[in-house]
């Protein structure tokens, strides 16, 4: 058995569940922020959400400024995008875990992965 | 319906269905979709985006618990993320392509075979026989924690592993689901993993799958966060919840009860998925 058997308790990997879980956190807080915001301004509006209308499109820039001008809005969408990355920043460490352990196999895979999720954050456009 | 009565009823079926998913282990991804649809009349593309966020809420939080018992299988999780993320992409893009009558009835079958396949038992142990020469190249072989210390176990059926989790991805992205119990299956029956690393290894790959089609979905407008957020929260507060009551209930017959919701849901789904109002 060497010691790759126990990579469950590889500190690095105790490392990346603890920012795993931070990262859920985090994410929640932000969005709840937004939602508490959300409520206090437009508590009794009645939007349809029976037919979708593609209105809640949006991508990272948008949300970056949106949040910017204090939009509740955008900040709930912060906080799901918050949420979005946490599993991404998650296999970008693994990668560098891998990178030091000079597991060039691995190395490869993730890589792979990586920027297959990188792909769909930014839209999953050609 | 106001957007408070709104957030507050989304928020309390959502705790139920993440309380209910993790007290039954089968997660309560696979509930909101139909929650949302049935129970609210919401567009399902709205549905399958805000079930998609939540799925990533849990899985993510949970997925640290895990690693640190020393069940999940890194290497294993990695190699198999390929297939469940190839299939993630395809996935939502099919769910921009198909229509949601399709995805309905989709969605019905899978909510049945999900009901019917949660009542199989699994194979406690892993294999000891010769590895697949794949599992061989990439060291997938390893060790689980048991009573009597750690227990060795070799990996078989990779290539048809890997199909499998292409499956559960596609699926994952067309359905906003975890797709865990296909996951779990893969690596049960295919792979022959021991039935705790088999979980928790899903588990591992489940916010991974459903980030990499989130993206996807977010750029589209289905990730409508009035709808989103308050289901997330909802969920992370019911897991979080279940896993503290895990030890007092009888999982038994909440499985069964669970069992029986989702088949009433899937029955709901593909009537109305067939008759065109979904």
């Amino acid at each position: 058995m060497t010691g790759k058997q126990l990579e469950g308790h590889d500190p690095m990997e105790l490392v990346i569940g603890k920012i795993l879980r931070w990262g859920v956190v985090v994410a929640a807080s932000v969005g709840a922020l937004g939602v508490v915001g959300e409520l206090i301004i437009r508590a009794a509006a009645t939007p349809d959400f029976r037919h979708f209308s593609g209105d809640a499109a949006t991508g990272l820039p948008a949300i970056v400024v949106g949040v910017a001008q204090g939009h509740s809005r955008a900040m709930m969408q912060l906080g799901i995008a918050l949420l979005i990355a946490t599993p991404i920043v998650r296999v970008g460490l693994s990668l560098v875990a891998f990178a030091r352990e000079q597991d060039r196999t691995y190395v490869i895979i993730t890589a792979m992965v990586f920027v297959l999720l990188l792909y769909g954050l930014l839209g999953g456009s050609v | 319906m106001t957007i408070l009565l709104l957030t507050v009823l989304l928020a309390l079926g959502s705790i139920l269905a993440g309380l209910l998913g993790a007290l039954t282990g089968l997660g309560g991804g696979i509930i909101i979709v139909p929650l949302l649809t049935l129970g609210f009349g919401v567009d399902i593309r709205y549905a399958v985006g805000a079930s998609l966020v939540s799925v990533i809420a849990t899985s993510s939080g949970a997925a640290a618990a895990y690693v640190k018992e020393g069940y999940t299988n890194i290497r294993v999780g990695m190699l198999l993320e390929l297939g469940t993320v190839t299939g993630a992409l395809v996935g939502a893009w099919l769910a921009g392509v198909v229509s949601t009558h399709v995805i309905g009835a989709v969605f019905g079958i899978i909510l049945l075979w999900s009901a019917v396949n949660s009542l199989r038992p699994h194979p406690v142990h892993g294999s000891e026989d010769p590895p697949h020469p794949w599992a061989v190249r990439l060291r997938l072989s390893s060790t689980y924690p048991t009573p009597d210390g750690p227990r060795h176990y070799t990996v078989q059926g990779v290539p048809g592993g890997l199909a499998l989790m292409v499956v559960a991805g596609i699926l994952s992205g067309l359905l906003g689901i975890g797709s865990g119990i296909i996951k779990v299956l893969a690596m049960d029956q295919t792979m022959k993993l021991p039935f705790k690393v088999s979980t928790t290894t899903s588990n591992f790959m489940i916010g991974v799958t459903a980030a990499a089609s989130a993206g996807v979905y977010l750029h589209r407008g289905y990730i409508e966060p009035v709808l989103a957020v308050p289901v997330m929260l909802g969920v992370l507060t019911g897991a979080l919840l279940g896993a503290r009551l895990l030890t007092l209930a009888n999982v038994k017959h909440l499985r069964t009860l669970f069992t029986v919701v989702l088949v009433v849901f899937a029955v709901q789904m593909l009537y109305k998925s067939l008759t065109g109002s979904l």
